[in-house]
């Protein structure tokens, strides 16, 4: 169940994470096991959850202040990409004393649970978090055969 | 952001933290000035204008918010960047600010707070004459 998601720095087992950035910090990461090739730093903007339930799989990004019109969002397989852009204005003028949001362009790749349906996919925007939908085929999903 | 406590799902359409309630995320700011006011930015992904807290208590100014997301029955977390919904962060203010006039938006997500500095207190330009 676990092992289908390669797009993360980031484990499911979040103890043995945590040990492997310290380690890493201090030695470099021969002892621990090596990030996925597509991971990305932790904190890195936006951030994602992902769910899954037997039909479909949810990816959450934690996105606000995005203009939805700049989000480019794809499915080949199961590898999904979302891109974007948050722009940030700030007054001319302005004297900051912290300026800690991200601006600029980002991009996530994921890789999704192999099952995913490319066809069936449904996307929105709301109150800063962008939310994917994608169903699962049904062909793998558990069926209960009933006894005659 | 919290590295210990799973994300769990949810109970009617909010998530809630598996465990403790103080498990809290620090929403990431934008704090600047110009001549007559402080401006604050924060980003809460997934909170709406009626789960968003905005408090002055003497010098004291605490933003906090509940973020809520749908989620569907019998999900399993495949990964959490996120962990819990709780947002929180404050702020000592300093006392030019006219804390009875702070204004709030929410706007998908990002919550801009204006905190005007009192009128005695604005910069005044100064004239120098000449003669």
């Amino acid at each position: 169940m676990f092992g289908y998601l390669t797009g993360f720095d980031n484990d499911v087992f979040d103890q043995f994470e945590r040990m492997r950035r310290q380690m890493d910090r201090m030695f470099g990461d021969r002892f621990t096991t090596p990030a996925g090739i597509r991971s990305l730093a932790a904190g890195t903007f936006p951030a994602v959850n992902v769910g899954a339930s037997e039909e479909q799989v949810d990816i959450y990004l934690f996105a606000a202040g995005v203009d939805p019109k700049t989000l480019n969002i794809s499915l080949q397989q199961n590898l999904l990409t979302i891109e974007g852009e948050r722009k940030i204005e700030y007054p001319e003028k302005a004297q900051f004393y912290r300026q800690e949001r991200f601006s600029g362009k980002f991009r996530r790749v994921l890789t999704l649970p192999e099952d995913v349906d490319p066809e069936q996919v449904n996307a929105h925007y709301r109150d800063g978090v962008l939310q994917i939908t994608v169903k699962r085929r049904e062909a793998v999903r558990p069926r209960q055969i009933e006894v005659k | 952001m919290s590295e210990s406590k799973e994300m769990k799902t949810r109970e009617g359409s909010e998530m809630q933290p598996q465990s403790e309630q103080d498990v809290v995320l620090r929403p990431a700011v934008d704090i600047y000035e110009d001549g007559k006011e402080i401006t604050v930015r924060a980003d809460m992904p997934g909170v709406s204008r009626d789960r968003l807290q905005v408090q002055v208590d003497g010098n004291n100014l605490a933003i906090e918010g509940q973020a809520a997301i749908d989620m569907p029955e019998g999900m399993e977390s495949l990964h959490a960047d996120v962990r819990t919904t709780q947002f929180h962060r404050s702020f000592a203010l300093s006392n030019e600010l006219d804390t009875g006039n702070i204004n709030a938006e929410m706007s998908d997500g990002v919550l801009t707070l204006h905190l005007p500095k009192r009128a005695e207190l604005q910069p005044r330009k100064i004239e120098v004459s000449v003669g």
